[in-house]
């Protein structure tokens, strides 16, 4: 988790850097001169939340699963627990998350399984390092799909939990 | 407004908003196996409010299936005295209804005759009474008592159902009589509304609603709107299900780490839990006798439909069909219940005998949901699709008529049948 953490702080640099220096900020030669300018840029970089960077992982707010799983899919951990570091590392901020499901199911049911799925973030962000006073995690069943229609495209759309910060 | 217009007039512009601001328009497929043949000859006396009760009754009886409406045109007699059986056997009916009706001081009263064609009997003389805004009212008793006296079973036609119209912004909780028509909004908001369940005596209705952010558990009085939240916990609070004796509600809730079934008096008090699956449980429904609950659980690893005492205790899986099972009901006898199966990417709604376990399917499949039994159990309600929106449908138990009924706007949902009045 740290690795992954400090990946994402380099990129950030990096990119903070990429559009005066593409190719030299990585030479070896020139070091002293990103770390010198890497000195003043620090209270921009904590000024930008990496929360609003498209480029960062927090940009992803979804959770997606196969059909009447709960359990979050190996693909979407890595992003559950960038939410959890940085939940620990900012403890003002608070995350609803919100289950979702297809519609494939009664409304009851879904509302259930949309409750599991929501819960099972929850527990991997609390996991992960963050408070439960954070966190909540409600379901919506199949009452808000972000996709209509009865196919498996639709469906998948559907099949997820919202990490969503409060304002 | 309507209580301001008065006498013959009043009356039929009634008739006429109500024709055009019909909330659903119905569609009827199939016919019972046994059609009764019954001719209708319009009430005299008042003849126009006449003619409007009999539409009611005709339509009624033609929407069970159970009825074939024999053609009374040119023959209008409203006294036994005046009936020359001959005629109306020659026109192939073996039931007759006649009577008179009129208005007086702000009531109609309706004497009405269900006559036996091939005995030259009388097998019904009942007076209806009801405030003249009640037009529909009467048609709809008229339309019981002949029923009854002809099947064997309680009509239904004077009961209503419940179901959540959805608009693009907006969810509305409708009441309605059984035919559609008379329908009142009971809450109208933006966050969805979901599960509506009549209290036993027809005077309450607890839903679950999002308007606080998230599933709460509301109940409301139908006479007063007054309205309280019975379950607002953090998590999900859903599925509420009254006993038959109206003091208590079984209802779910995630706040204890998944969805388990718990009782609660409906005032909001004498919390207790009565699932302990650790599995989604959910969709309660109380058995006619108050002492087992039907519900939907995953416990065994796919959705199915399952039974346990109702003060709790070791659930018994009753669905081995293939598929997964949802939104058990009893039927009102107990002996069997109705739910919705979900094989192959369709569901079906079907029944099952709580005796032999034997399940038989009574649609051709869709997406047919959320089925509730008619109080007599001689009919389903249940949530369907069809032109890309969702519609309420009926099929009556055997499996042969079913009824299509379209709502003016939006989707109509989450249907269900409420008890007799």
């Amino acid at each position: 988790m740290k690795k992954l953490v400090i990946s994402i702080v380099l990129l950030n640099l990096l990119a903070a850097c990429a559009s005066q220096k593409p190719k030299e900020a990585a030479a070896p030669a020139p070091a002293p001169a990103p770390v010198a300018k890497a000195a003043p840029a620090a209270p921009a970089q904590t000024a930008v939340d990496p929360l609003n960077d498209p480029h960062s992982i927090l940009a992803g707010r979804s959770t997606y699963y196969p059909f009447d799983v709960s359990v979050v899919q190996a693909a979407d951990k890595p992003l559950v627990e960038a939410h959890a570091k940085y939940l620990s590392q900012h403890p003002d901020r608070k995350v609803r998350l919100e289950g979702n499901c297809d519609e494939r199911g009664s409304a009851e049911y879904n509302l259930g399984l949309g409750q599991r799925r929501a819960d099972g973030v929850m527990k991997m962000l609390e996991a992960g390092g963050a408070k439960a006073s954070q966190l909540s995690a409600i379901s919506y069943g199949k009452e808000k799909p972000r996709a209509l229609g009865h196919n498996e495209a639709a469906w998948a759309q559907n099949r997820r939990t919202d990490i969503d910060y409060m304002q | 407004m309507l209580r301001i217009l008065s006498g013959t007039l009043g009356l039929l512009m009634l008739a006429h908003s109500a024709v055009s601001n019909a909330a659903l328009s119905i569609e009827i497929i199939g016919a019972g196996e046994h059609q009764i043949p019954i001719a209708l000859v319009p009430m005299g006396g008042d003849e126009k409010l006449g003619a409007q009760i009999n539409d009611v009754v005709t339509s009624d009886l033609t929407r069970s299936g159970l009825f074939r409406i024999v053609d009374s045109a040119g023959k209008s007699p409203h006294e036994t005295a005046d009936v020359n059986f001959n005629d109306w056997q020659l026109r192939g009916a073996d039931a007759l209804g006649i009577g008179n009706v009129s208005v007086q001081n702000g009531r109609i009263e309706a004497r009405f005759r269900l006559l036996d064609v091939v005995k030259h009997d009388q097998l019904l003389g009942e007076a209806v009474s009801a405030s003249d805004s009640q037009m529909r009212a009467v048609g709809h008793r008229i339309a019981d008592l002949i029923y009854e006296k002809l099947t064997g079973d309680k009509g239904v036609f004077s009961t209503r159902i419940a179901y959540v119209n959805r608009q693009p912004k907006s969810y509305s909780l409708i009441v309605a009589d059984s035919d559609g028509y008379n329908d009142q909004v009971v809450l109208k908001q933006r966050e969805p509304i979901m599960s509506p369940a009549w209290s036993p005596d027809g005077k309450s209705m607890a839903y679950v609603s999002f308007e606080t952010g998230h599933a709460a558990v509301f109940v409301q009085s139908l006479l007063s709107n007054r309205r309280r939240a019975v379950a607002d916990f953090p998590g999900s609070n859903s599925a509420p299900a009254w006993s038959p004796d109206g003091k208590q509600l079984a209802i779910v809730m995630t706040h204890d780490g998944s969805s388990q079934i718990y009782l609660i008096n409906p005032d909001g008090t004498g919390l207790r839990r009565i699932s302990f699956s650790g599995a989604i449980d959910t969709e309660p429904n109380f058995s006619p006798d108050g002492q087992s609950i039907l519900f939907t659980s995953d416990q065994g690893g796919s959705p199915q439909i399952y039974q346990m005492p109702a003060s709790g205790g070791a659930p018994q899986r009753l669905t081995f069909a293939s598929g997964n099972s949802f939104s058990p009901r009893y039927s009102p006898d107990g002996k069997s219940f109705v739910f919705a199966n979900l094989t192959g990417g369709q569901f079906y709604i079907a029944v099952q005998d709580l005796q032999n376990g034997q399940m038989q399917t009574l649609t051709e499949g869709g997406w047919e949901r959320k089925p509730s039994f008619a109080p007599n159990g001689k009919i389903i309600l249940f949530a369907s699709e069809a032109r890309g929106r969702g519609i309420l449908a009926t099929v009556s138990s055997d499996g042969r008529v079913q009824q299509h009924m379209f709502t003016q706007s939006g989707d109509a949902r989450e249907p269900v049948w409420g008890p007799q009045p």
